[in-house]
């Protein structure tokens, strides 16, 4: 048997089940290993002893026939956590208790999982580097002063350095895919609905969703079908038949169309990623795929119409943090006053951008000229997938625009850092769902990705063809435990 | 387009966050980049195109107004920066 915290979720399972080990050996191995991990920085809260006395109940009276017997798990620190603090990467949530739990953190507790802790991601979940947070950006396994990328960098970072057999992260505009792609993990962005966004911190409503991130595609499955659920709390919360995507998982994906759109070929596009994706149709062929040549043609408005709706959305769910209720609160000469400077002081700079750009956009005289034409534009890119969607089952394309690359390298001009998320935007605009899968390496040995993209509720299909590929890719992550002395 | 300083200060005012002068020229300098990529909407001609509120297409559901949670007051106020107890707790108001 291979060391603990280097199984994957279906292993650690089969392992439990067959008391091969128990639930306490398991969650210390990941304790011991997360204690030897400060440097990477992806913890915000750690909730190790509670998590060690939830496993030792577990084994004094187990039950097998869970999903995630007595396994332990740590979290984006986006998901609120009944009595453990929920900080969203923020100063001003920085002491922020929640008295509630998320729907899609529960379905995992419901089904034996045990939480180890709350990891790190950029504040509010805006940013593409983990950067932003306000406690430290968490650093890659894969290189020192490498960004795991963003906004769930924690998570992909505590991933893909074995801290946690697997993990959820959220994606507005490719927060999960994109550190998936940089950690040489996997990252689901399930459709906009599949997921219960109740108890997530917002950032903008339309666009957000919880997903799994994981070694491999069965656990991604796996752990997608315990947290797709129904739910009345999330009035966006869409009621439809939820496969059991990990039984009904299958490597068959003979005669699938896959399309590839010539759009995405960008000007710039580094030959790496380019050989990736040519190598990706390979594979996909190989696997009995037919590949068809689309059209997306408004991919290169995607991304300046999401920073309109996305700062929108993300200025008016903001607006609740003002020092009254719960959070940071900073002393003022009035009312006003305290507002201003909480929110001044709470806030950090990327989050401020944003809020005030959004205010900007919704603000009276501007809404037809910037808001209501970004809804416009959303239209066409949704119309955009439909038409392709008439020809094909799935679109095949490269994750991120490039590898991961070093903390400070993207700080100076907003622009070249949302550039990241390129590939990834159209999806949360259009509502669909993507899985990030690792695909190979670049020169430095840092992870690329591919992304499969499926029609609304169509996750089964992307798992397949993911599942696929993952077989004839055979994608090794080169983890050296660099950050361990 | 570009926003100047007094733009800045007067969103500054509408989403309730205080910038000092520095952090203004700095902001400046960010939106009117950002601003500049957000204007390549404009070569699109959205004349006809109905916008794209939710892709969620379903209606939404309603549901029973009736009270689920009940005394939580104590629950709620645990995570106040300041409260008396009952209430919320502000600086002055009224006079």
């Amino acid at each position: 048997m291979s060391e603990i915290t280097s199984q994957t979720l279906t292993e650690l399972v089969e392992n439990i089940k067959n008391k091969n080990i128990s639930s306490e050996e398991t969650t210390k191995a990941f304790i011991k290993r997360g204690e030897k991990s400060k440097d990477l920085n992806v913890y915000i809260t750690q909730d190790f002893s509670s998590a060690l006395n939830k496993a030792k109940d577990f084994d004094k009276n187990p039950n097998f026939e869970l999903k995630l017997p007595g396994i332990p798990i740590a979290v984006k620190d986006l998901f609120c956590t009944n009595k453990v603090k929920t900080t969203a990467g923020s100063k001003i949530l920085s002491n922020f208790i929640p008295p509630y739990e998320s729907t899609v953190t529960q379905n995992i507790w419901n089904e034996g999982g045990i939480l180890l802790g709350k990891l790190n991601c950029d504040e509010f979940a805006m940013g593409s580097s983990n950067e932003t947070s306000f406690f430290g950006n968490a650093q890659s396994p894969i290189d020192k002063g490498l960004v795991p990328g963003g906004s769930s960098g924690g998570s992909a970072s505590a991933l893909a350095a074995n801290l946690t057999p697997i993990t959820i992260g959220t994606d507005t505009g490719g927060s999960i895919r994109q550190p998936a792609s940089f950690t040489g993990t996997v990252g689901l962005k399930p459709t906009y609905g599949s997921c219960s966004r109740y108890g997530i911190v917002a950032f903008a409503s339309s666009l957000d969703q919880a997903g799994p991130m994981s070694k491999n595609v069965k656990d991604c499955a796996l752990l997608q079908e315990i947290i797709s659920t129904y739910d009345e709390k999330d009035s966006t919360s869409i009621d439809f038949k939820r496969n059991e995507y990990s039984k009904d998982l299958t490597s068959n994906i003979k005669g699938k169309k896959i399309g590839i759109p010539k759009e995405y070929r960008v000007d710039g596009m580094p030959k790496e990623i380019e050989d990736l994706w040519t190598k990706g149709i390979e594979y996909a062929k190989v696997c009995g795929a037919e590949i068809v040549d689309i059209s997306l043609p408004h991919t290169n408005y995607a991304l300046p119409a999401y920073y309109i709706v996305a700062p929108a959305e993300a200025s008016s769910n903001l607006a609740r943090y003002d020092g009254v209720k719960y959070g940071y609160r900073s002393k003022g000469e009035n009312l006003i006053d305290m507002y201003e400077k909480t929110r001044s002081e709470g806030f950090g700079d990327e989050v401020k951008r944003r809020i005030m750009l959004g205010t900007y956009v919704l603000s009276s005289g501007y809404y037809d000229a910037y808001y209501l034409k970004a809804q416009k534009v959303r239209k066409l890119i949704k119309d955009d997938f439909d038409e392709a969607y008439k020809k094909v089952d799935a679109i095949l394309t490269p994750s991120t625009p490039s590898a991961a690359f070093k903390i400070g390298e993207k700080n100076n001009d907003p622009v070249s850092m949302y550039l990241n998320d390129i590939f990834t935007v159209p999806v949360n605009l259009a509502g669909l769902p993507a899985i990030s899968i690792p695909a190979g390496l670049d020169v430095k040995g840092y992870p690329l990705g591919l992304q499969i993209i499926g029609k609304a509720f169509d996750e089964q299909n992307i798992l397949n063809i993911a599942y696929a590929m993952e077989e004839k890719i055979e994608f090794k992550n080169k983890i050296t435990d660099w950050w361990i002395k | 387009m570009t926003i100047d300083l007094k733009t800045i200060k007067h969103i500054s005012k509408l989403s309730r966050i205080s910038v000092d002068d520095e952090k203004a020229k700095k902001l400046a300098v960010d939106m009117n980049s950002i601003f500049d990529f957000i204007e390549k909407l404009n070569e699109l001609n959205t004349e006809n195109v109905e916008p794209l509120t939710s892709v969620v297409e379903t209606m939404l559901k309603l549901r029973v107004d009736k009270v689920i949670s009940k005394d939580i007051r104590e629950k709620i106020l645990k995570n106040s920066p300041e409260d008396n107890e009952d209430f919320f707790v502000v600086p002055r108001v009224v006079e």
